[in-house]
């Protein structure tokens, strides 16, 4: 294990690159997310049509299919950014269809009773939106969001695989081409990284699924 | 809808007016952006024949050759897809009743400790480390798979999807004896059987129908893990479809191709999971061991 360390500190660069990667891709797929999630539980049926058609195409596609559309597809339409860029709009488009189906999920979860009630008594729209269905819709969402998240965290790996400069990945990559450094203990390294990532977020999550359970 | 939105009530004359006027706005929106994108498209060249032609002109000389070499793709791609499938639901089953049965007993529950660290390990791995970490370590202790039948890459990819399969599957299983009524086993033991044959005889074979569902869509989680191959230079359908982008300079037709065959039996197979579903949701706890799954696995909704 020495290979990984003697370079402690190009793992933990690498560790940081690849937390801040994340972070923007769960900021972006929680939003693109929620978008089209509005849009299949909306009234409108050509919005519904929309969200079903997005979330069945990219739910039934492999990752590496929308990165590598992306990596070398949109540049043939004359748009050029980055990798890194690129890689992180992959990682967004993905992930968003699985973020809407929970957010989905949840919204469904609450009975119609609830909402019945909540008209019964002479709540308005928005006083039964705000005091009835969401709080419960948010309640039985968190835990697969939290799924959905520690899956794109997982499948941030995928991108950093096919090269984004200077996360974790490449620091696997640098270490093993250039570096020649043997690929195995190297990737341990790389694996513990993302250990240290997935399995505290796992704890958490299950802790919070205990305390949000709602009996129904 | 087919049900009731607890979002809204059934739309009186004003309200469908309103909706009207959204699905106008909508489709106002949607004929725009694609028509900006087909422009996109044309003015690049991109429905030029000669990039879509080996594809889909079966005059083109080529053509048959293409197909030839997707269709050798697609068969690594199910290839691995089934191995890595039956060897975690093997795998899986094993790991998955030990833990349950371990929990019977004081000894038991301290031998679970090593199986449930392994077990969180193997499922807090990105799937893609799993395979790249199964290659490497055969190629560290210089160890190869080249006399299992069929492509040896082939076989790193399923190894390592197998690693990881078997702990989802593992947990499938055990969310599903774990929604089955507690009268099962609890008549199980009082006719006289030990707690092996309770699993294997009455609980398992009710898990498994009741799991049915969930096992299907996993099918789905594989297949797409499967690309991930090309990683290690598996000639799956992915690195395949990448190789015709090269050769006939067209990436955007043979990904789109491959997306599309992908697509295809992927929502072939979900169909038929929610198909299985409807036909085993009267089956006891159906529905709860449904929702249990969902937390158990999280791998439905990752790749």
């Amino acid at each position: 294990m020495d290979p990984v360390f003697d370079n402690l500190d190009l793992f933990w660069s690498g560790f940081l690159q690849t937390l801040g990667f994340i972070a923007w891709a769960a900021v972006g797929s929680l939003i693109l997310g929620t978008l089209i999630a509005a849009c299949r539980v909306s009234p409108v049926a050509p919005a519904r049509a929309f969200g079903a058609a997005y979330v069945t195409l990219v739910r039934n596609v492999p990752l590496t299919v929308v990165l590598f559309f992306f990596a070398f597809g949109i540049p043939e339409l004359g748009i050029n950014r980055s990798f890194y860029f690129f890689g992180i709009c992959s990682l967004i488009v993905y992930t968003a269809a699985f973020v809407c189906e929970a957010l989905r999920s949840g919204i469904n979860s609450v009975s119609a009773g609830q909402a019945e009630a909540a008209r019964a008594i002479g709540l308005t729209f928005t006083q039964s939106l705000g005091q009835v269905i969401l709080p419960q819709a948010f309640r039985s969402t968190i835990p697969p969001l939290g799924s959905v998240l520690i899956a794109m965290v997982k499948n941030s790996a995928v991108v950093g695989a096919f090269g984004v400069s200077g996360d974790l990945f490449a620091v696997y990559r640098g270490l093993t081409g250039a570096g020649g450094l043997q690929a195995f203990p190297v990737l341990i390294g790389v694996a513990v990284g993302f250990l240290i990532i997935t399995i505290p977020a796992g704890i958490t999550l299950a802790v919070l699924e205990r305390k949000l359970a709602i009996a129904r | 809808m087919s049900a009731p939105s607890v979002l809204f009530d059934l739309p009186g004359p004003k309200a469908r007016r309103r909706h009207r006027i959204g699905a106008v706005l909508v489709i106002a929106v949607a004929a725009v952006f694609v028509y900006i994108a087909v422009r996109r498209l044309a003015d690049r060249g991109q429905f030029d024949g000669e990039l879509w032609s080996p594809l889909f002109n079966p005059g083109h000389e080529d053509f048959a050759d293409v197909w030839n070499f997707i269709w050798l793709g697609l068969q690594s791609t199910l290839y691995a897809a089934g191995i890595a499938i039956a060897g975690a639901l093997v795998i899986g089953t094993v790991i998955g009743s030990t833990r349950i049965l371990l929990s019977t007993s004081r000894t038991g529950r301290l031998l679970r400790i090593p199986l449930v660290v392994v077990m969180e390990l193997l499922r807090g791995l990105p799937v893609v480390i799993t395979i790249l970490l199964t290659f490497t370590f055969f190629r560290y202790i210089d160890f190869r798979l080249d006399f299992l039948p069929g492509e040896e890459l082939m076989w790193y990819v399923a190894v390592g999807l197998i690693l990881y399969n078997s702990v989802i599957i593992a947990e499938i299983l055990r969310a599903g004896v774990a929604s089955l009524p507690r009268g099962q086993a609890e008549a199980a033991r009082a006719i006289g059987l030990s707690e092996g044959a309770t699993m294997r005889l009455v609980l398992l074979p009710q898990a498994f129908r009741i799991m049915l569902p969930a096992l299907i869509s996993q099918l789905v989680v594989v297949l797409k893990d499967t690309s991930l191959g090309l990683l290690i230079g598996f000639h799956e359908l992915l690195w395949r479809s990448n190789r015709l982008a090269q050769l006939y300079d067209n990436p955007l037709q043979a990904l789109a191709t491959a997306g599309v065959i992908y697509i295809l039996i992927n929502y072939a197979l979900s169909r038929v999971a929610v198909w299985t579903e409807s036909r085993v949701s009267h089956a006891a706890g159906g529905r709860k061991a449904a929702a249990k799954t969902e937390k158990a696995t999280g791998a439905i909704t990752g790749g």
